[in-house]
C-alpha cells in the first residue's frame, strides 16, 4: 500500500455519463489484485473533504484505471481532470476476490457501475479458467460499458440493448439453458441487485463473491465507518474497507 | 532550532502535535505510510473493558467541510489490546496515550488500573464525551459532578498524566474544565465532536443509523477555538486543542488562544501524513519568525478582554 501523487494520463467518457480516468502509478498498477480499490483525494480543498474509493478497473504496465459516473462534487472534479493533472491516490486497499482455485467457469455479474472491478478480474483470471461469461446490466443501452470483458451478455431495463430486464433475470435464464462446469459468480452493483444475485447463487448452489460499497473515511480500517453485518462468527460486523470490499455472499447480511 | 517539546507531569512530548483518538487506530495500521515517531504522541482508539461491536451501518456521512460519525466506540477491548497491540506500541519512540471509554465509573477504573501497570502506556485520555452511545459518553460528559467524580476516582489510581476529553455540547465548557482541574486532572483536551445530523431527502431517512452523530473536520474549527479559549481563560492546567486542524497555521491559532498542544483528527483520514507535516510546519513558522520556543505562542493572543463577551460567564 502506498500514498502517491499520481499524474493523470487519460480521461474518456466511455459511455453516457461514464468516465474512465487513467493515472500513472507503477506500484498500484503492478500490485493491485482484482476487487481491490484505491482511495482518491481529488484536490487539496475541503469540498469534498474525504477521499473517494474506486475499484481498480484495469492495469497496464505502470498505469491504472478507474471508472465512475458523476454522483457528487468529488466525481465531478475527477471527471474534469486533464492529462498532466495530479490526483492523490492511496492503495491498493482491501481484500481481493477469491478466484485462485477450483474455478473453471467465472461468471461476472455487473449492475451499472458495478462493472468496475471486472476488466482487471478478466485480465488476471483469463489464463486460469476455462470459460468466462460476463453479464452487464444498465438502465439503457447508452449507459452500457462492456470493454475489456469476455463473452458479454448485455441487459437493459428499457430493452434498448440486449436482454430486456435485470441482469440477474438474464443470468437465471442462462443457467437454465446452459451447463456450467465448476462455476463461481462474482457480483458488483446496487444493493437490490446483489440481494437478487445472492438469492440466485444460493438457489443454484454456486459460490458467489460480492463486491460491496460502503461510506468510508480512511479505507484502511481505522475509522470503523463501513461495517457490514456478518451472518455469524465471533464479531458482529466486518469492515467493507479491509475485510472486503469482496465478501462470500453466504457470510454477510446485505442491507435492506 | 526552535524548541518544540513540552511536558505533562514527567512525560516529555517531543513536539506539540498528537494524533486524536479514533483517527490513528492502535498505531500499527498506518506504519507503512507515516512515521509516528515524528509526532509528539499518539492517542489510541477508545478502549473499553470488553470489545464493543459499535453501531449499525450508516456510521459516516460527509458534510460541508466536515464529516459526521456515529461509530459507537467499536473497539477490541483492553485485554486484546494488551496482548496484540501493545507489543508494537512498545517499539515506538513517542508518547503513547491510551484513550478510555466506559459505561460506568467502575469500568473506567478497571481499564485504567489494568493499563497503569504497562510501561508502554505513558498516560491516559478519558473519553467522557462520546455523543454516539446511550450509556456512558455524554451522559457523563454533560454532567459536571459526574465528570469530576470520574476524574478524582481515576486520579487516585495513577501517577501518569491524566487528560480528560471534554465535549463542546454543553453551555459552558469552562465549568467542566474547572471541575476536572480541581479533581486532579493534569490536562483537558477539547473539543470532542459537535452533535450534528444529516438527512437524505430522497429516502427521508437520517444519514446516520443513530439519527444524530458527531461532527468533525475543518467545519468545526471556529467552535473549537472558542471553546479552547474559554477553557484557557478559566483554568491553569494545560489544554490540548482539538477540532478541525488541517494545517500548521490552524494549529498555531489553537496555541495562541491557549492550547499547549493540539491533536489532529479527521485530517488523518484525508492525508495520513497530515500530522507530521503540521508538526514540521509549526517549527518552520516559529523559526521564520525568530521564535525560539513554541511555548511563546501558548496563550499569546492579543485580544482586548474588555470587549470579550465570554468574560461575562467565566
Amino acid at each position: 500500500m502506498v500514498q502517491e501523487i499520481a499524474t493523470v494520463t487519460g480521461r474518456n467518457e466511455v459511455a453516457d455519463g461514464i468516465y474512465v480516468v487513467k493515472f500513472s502509478s507503477a506500484h498500484i498498477s503492478r500490485t493491485s489484485l482484482p476487487g481491490q480499490f484505491v482511495n482518491v483525494r481529488v484536490g487539496n480543498g475541503f469540498l469534498p473533504l474525504l477521499r473517494r474509493p474506486f475499484s481498480v478497473c484495469r492495469t497496464q504496465d505502470d498505469e491504472a484505471e478507474i471508472v465512475f459516473n458523476i454522483v457528487g462534487e468529488g466525481t465531478r472534479i475527477l471527471s474534469e481532470k486533464e492529462p498532466g493533472e495530479k490526483i492523490d491516490v492511496l492503495g491498493p486497499l482491501g481484500t481481493p476476490f477469491g478466484y485462485q482455485k477450483g474455478v473453471d467457469t467465472a461468471i461476472m455479474v455487473a449492475g451499472g457501475l458495478g462493472v468496475a472491478p471486472f476488466p482487471l478480474l478478466t485480465q488476471k483470471i483469463r489464463n486460469q479458467v476455462k470459460r468466462i461469461e460476463t453479464f452487464v446490466g444498465a438502465a439503457t443501452g447508452r449507459k452500457l460499458w462492456t470493454e475489456h470483458l469476455e463473452n458479454v451478455h448485455a441487459a437493459t431495463d428499457d430493452g434498448t440493448k440486449g436482454f430486456r430486464g435485470t441482469v440477474v433475470a438474464q443470468l437465471a435464464e442462462f443457467l437454465e439453458s446452459n451447463k456450467v462446469l465448476h462455476p463461481k459468480i462474482f457480483g458488483c452493483g446496487p444493493t437490490r441487485m446483489l440481494h437478487a444475485l445472492s438469492d440466485l447463487a444460493k438457489r443454484y448452489e454456486i459460490a458467489c463473491d460480492l463486491s460491496l460499497e460502503g461510506d468510508m473515511a480512511c479505507g484502511m480500517g481505522i475509522c470503523q465507518g463501513c461495517p457490514v453485518e456478518r451472518v455469524n462468527g465471533t464479531k458482529k460486523y466486518s469492515l467493507v474497507c479491509t475485510d472486503g470490499p469482496t465478501f462470500d455472499s453466504r457470510e454477510i447480511v446485505l442491507q435492506a | 532550532m526552535t524548541k518544540t517539546s513540552f511536558k505533562l507531569r514527567d512525560v516529555e512530548f517531543k513536539n506539540r502535535v498528537l494524533v486524536a483518538s479514533g483517527t490513528f487506530g492502535y498505531g500499527d495500521e498506518l506504519k507503512d505510510l507515516v512515521d509516528v515517531n515524528m509526532l509528539g504522541g499518539m492517542i489510541t482508539k477508545s478502549l473499553s473493558w470488553k470489545p464493543r461491536d459499535g453501531n449499525p451501518p450508516g456510521r459516516i456521512a460527509e458534510t460541508t467541510g466536515g464529516m459526521l460519525n456515529s461509530i459507537g466506540l467499536a473497539n477490541i477491548g483492553v485485554h486484546h489490546f494488551v496482548k496484540d497491540k501493545l507489543p508494537y506500541l512498545k517499539t515506538l519512540n513517542t508518547v503513547v496515550i491510551v484513550n478510555i471509554a466506559a459505561s460506568s465509573i467502575d469500568e473506567y477504573c478497571d481499564v485504567l488500573s489494568l493499563l497503569d501497570q504497562e510501561a508502554a502506556v505513558d498516560g491516559f485520555e478519558i473519553n467522557v464525551s462520546c455523543p454516539n452511545v446511550k450509556e456512558g459518553g455524554l451522559s457523563f460528559g454533560t454532567d459536571c459532578d459526574a465528570t469530576a467524580e470520574i476524574t478524582s476516582r481515576l486520579r487516585r489510581l495513577t501517577e501518569k498524566p491524566l487528560i480528560i476529553k471534554l465535549t463542546p455540547n454543553v453551555t459552558h465548557v469552562s465549568e467542566f474544565a474547572k471541575a476536572v482541574a480541581r479533581a486532579g486532572a493534569d490536562a483537558v483536551s477539547l473539543i470532542n465532536t459537535v452533535i450534528g445530523m444529516a438527512v437524505d431527502i430522497k429516502t427521508r431517512k437520517p444519514r446516520l443509523s443513530t439519527v444524530t452523530g458527531g461532527l468533525s473536520g475543518p467545519a468545526i474549527k471556529p467552535i473549537a477555538l472558542a471553546k479552547v479559549y474559554e477553557a484557557a481563560q478559566s483554568v491553569d492546567i494545560p489544554i490540548i486543542g482539538i477540532g478541525g486542524i488541517a494545517s500548521a497555521e490552524d494549529a498555531l491559532e489553537f496555541l495562541l488562544v491557549g492550547a499547549s498542544a493540539v491533536q489532529i483528527g479527521t485530517m488523518n483520514y484525508v492525508d495520513p501524513s497530515a500530522s507530521v507535516k503540521i508538526a514540521q510546519g509549526m517549527a518552520e513558522f516559529a523559526a521564520r519568525n525568530n521564535v525560539g520556543d513554541l511555548a511563546e505562542f501558548v496563550g499569546a493572543l492579543d485580544a482586548n478582554v474588555e470587549f470579550s463577551v465570554l468574560q461575562s460567564w467565566l
